[in-house]
């Protein structure tokens, strides 16, 4: 991927939460929730970041949006420094990244009609010319699925599916080059979700969206996605393009997560085929020594408990921090 | 496992529920039936509002009542018509022989409460037992459901408990009392992956161990696939679809089912260079108040009919045990 191309990089990125102190003489503990993550974006494609709950890929996207603050990193947009910007060229730079938030009943405001909510997008970051801004709003409207006369509802006259079109709506309000999507389905029905998502994915041919797209949902990342990258306890420990990643998962986390998903197929063997994973996943406060997936990892070794994996290419594009893959890329779990 | 088709320990029959609401009369369930073998696993599955939860809370005799109302059906658990029975029979039944592990773990646990005290409460007000033998059957239980060291947890509070756990102490609570039937209502909803699979794996061992008759409300197809036995299709409260796991999963008869089922991106091991668009099922479950005299589904189906505009569709058979609410599976019989 040449450099131009690149619409998005993130280095380094951490994102640290001070905790208030147990006691005077306590040491003052920190939640990491993002703990050093890189990646780039190129333009007009989506990346996507899974894990479970508390795995900090939230956080990351919020840092992103700049709504977490920043404890390390860099973050650029285009060239531009958004993880430092200040004022006006933060003002400037947000309205080239947008978000999309997971629940559609609480991410719009009650009091005000769907078209306002929309406009009020373009009225803040000053998006064309003020007299054209209600026909904008209306193209928008019909853009995401809905009518113009709708402009003139309440959110709460809206179903969820067709609140979450006027996030989607708010979203584009500004032309943004960059929308993070988080979770946009996972609230919704079943049935709504696959028109979403077949939104989402017509938009981006239109506008020549990029996304970041973040999920819990395999299913729905594999659809959507172009990279894939896993996390777990404020780190990637796992990142490929999507085919590489499902054909062949090489992080023994990702390879559990993968087979933890219940599957509609019934070819599947229902009781052999689970990795079972014990326990929760372990405290951002107090992390784990050496490999952070070490406690639940059925492979792990010593090793695995006393050094740090090093995130690390073991396939063509394919990164990985797990020190049991070997020197041609062969995963603990297919030498079983 | 003991599978006995020809007394069944369960069954519903033609079981009607309205609602009165501002813009009338909601018929929230519309004629269900269904019947369940002890050991056996039926799946529920269908969208938001279209009677899953409803059926579940009319068969432990929770439907809020005003505004609701059973308007008619029977609900048998072993031959006795749980519709008919005194309230005082009911609370004998309700999480003794029947009991429920509610969606969400995190707002159903009494915050005030320890969890061991909450377990042992079913188990008091059911068996009888001493308070001292009350609390050694909650730690029992949370050993059960794998909670690590129960002797400690007994004494815990909720929200000192993760989201996994607190799902856990749900069902040992569900499960304190052997029921011969336990309703879970989206068990896993709230949790990771990992977690459902391990709340998956615990409901099939205890049912093995105890045969316990499990009705799994979900909306996740992936769910059924790998919990259920049988499978109810419901919408606009009616099981437009029935039949065994394996028929619903690969010989879909409905277009409902059909678009339920193709509507999710499933996770496969090898994806495809192209991404695939979505089928779409389009618009939203209509309102309860407004149904017309035809097929519920006909505005958002595919392919409609002008009779199914008219007439509301009749049950067909479409396989062994297999039965499909559809003019389309009516046609089909008759070529």
């Amino acid at each position: 991927m040449s450099q131009q191309d690149t619409l998005l990089k993130v280095e380094g990125l951490k994102v640290h939460y001070p905790l208030p102190k147990s006691g005077w003489f306590q040491p003052a503990s920190v939640v990491h929730a993002v703990d050093g993550v890189d990646f780039s974006i190129p333009r007009g494609s989506t990346f996507g970041v899974v894990g479970e709950s508390g795995s900090g890929k939230t956080t990351a996207a919020l840092a992103v949006m700049r709504l977490a603050p920043i404890s390390a990193g860099t973050i650029s947009l285009d060239g531009e420094d958004l993880g430092r910007a200040e004022g006006k060229d933060l003002r400037a730079l947000r309205s080239k990244v947008q978000i999309i938030f997971q629940d559609p009943y609480s991410s719009l405001n009650p009091r005000m009609r769907a078209g306002a909510i929309v406009r009020e997008a373009m009225d803040l970051m000053n998006v064309g010319d003020p007299s054209e801004r209600d026909d904008a709003v209306v193209e928008l409207f019909e853009k995401v699925g809905l009518r113009a006369e709708q402009t003139a509802l309440f959110p709460h006259q809206f179903s969820g599916g067709q609140r979450q079109r006027i996030g989607v709506a708010r979203a584009l309000a500004s032309r943004p080059d960059l929308v993070v999507c988080d979770e946009p389905v996972s609230a919704l029905d079943v049935a709504i979700q696959a028109q979403i998502l077949n939104l989402l994915g017509r938009l981006q041919e239109e506008f020549g969206l990029t996304y970041l797209f973040i999920s819990h949902d395999l299913g729905v990342v594999q659809h959507i996605c172009d990279e894939i990258a896993v996390m777990y306890l404020g780190q990637f420990v796992e990142q490929a393009d999507r085919r590489s990643l499902f054909q062949r998962p090489r992080h023994p986390y990702t390879w559990a997560l993968i087979s933890a998903v219940p599957s509609a197929d019934l070819k599947h063997d229902r009781q052999n085929r689970r990795v079972k994973l014990e326990g929760d996943p372990p405290s951002p406060i107090d992390l784990p020594s050496g490999c952070r997936f070490s406690g639940r990892c059925p492979f792990a070794q010593e090793q695995c408990h006393q050094h740090v994996p090093e995130f690390r290419e073991v396939g063509e594009g394919h990164m990985a921090a797990c020190h049991l893959i070997d020197e041609n890329g062969v995963p603990p779990h297919e030498r079983l | 496992m003991h599978k006995d088709r020809n007394s069944p320990l369960l069954e519903v029959n033609d079981l009607q529920v309205e609602f009165k609401t501002r813009r009338g009369i909601a018929r929230v369930l519309d004629g269900i039936d269904f019947s369940l073998g002890a050991g056996e696993t039926l799946g529920i599955v269908g969208e938001s509002g279209c009677g899953k939860s409803i059926t579940a809370l009319s068969i432990m005799g929770l439907v809020p009542q005003p505004p609701g109302r059973v308007a008619g059906g029977t609900i048998k658990l072993k031959g006795e018509d749980l519709l008919s029975v005194d309230e005082r029979r009911m609370r004998a039944v309700r999480g003794n022989e029947v009991s429920m592990i509610f969606q969400e773990p995190m707002t159903s646990l009494n915050p005030v409460y320890t969890v061991g005290n909450q377990i042992a409460e079913t188990v008091l007000e059911h068996e009888g037992l001493s308070r001292r033998d009350a609390m050694d059957r909650a730690t029992e239980m949370l050993r059960a459901v794998k909670i690590p060291a129960p002797e400690q947890r007994v004494r815990e509070y909720p929200h000192q408990l993760s989201g996994g756990m607190r799902q856990r102490v749900m069902i040992a609570m569900a499960l304190a009392c052997r029921p011969q039937v336990l309703i879970a209502d989206e068990p896993t909803t709230a949790l990771d992956v990992t977690v459902q699979a391990q709340v998956f794996d615990l409901l099939k061992e205890l049912q093995e161990d105890t045969g316990t008759t499990i009705i799994l409300i979900t909306h996740d197809m992936g769910a059924i696939a790998e919990m259920a036995d049988r499978v109810a299709v419901m919408y606009a409260g009616r099981i437009i679809e029935a039949g065994s796991a394996a028929d619903i999963l690969q010989d879909p008869r409905h277009p409902y089912t059909q678009g339920l089922i193709s509507c999710v991106p499933h996770l496969v091991s090898d994806p495809p260079v192209q991404r695939p668009t979505l089928l779409e099922i389009p618009g939203v479950v209509p309102p309860l108040t407004e149904l017309g005299k035809g097929c519920a589904f006909e505005p958002r189906c595919g392919s409609r009919m002008p009779r199914c505009v008219r007439e509301k569709p009749a049950s067909y058979e479409t396989g062994p045990e297999h039965k499909t609410a559809c003019w389309l599976a009516d046609a089909e019989a008759s070529t």
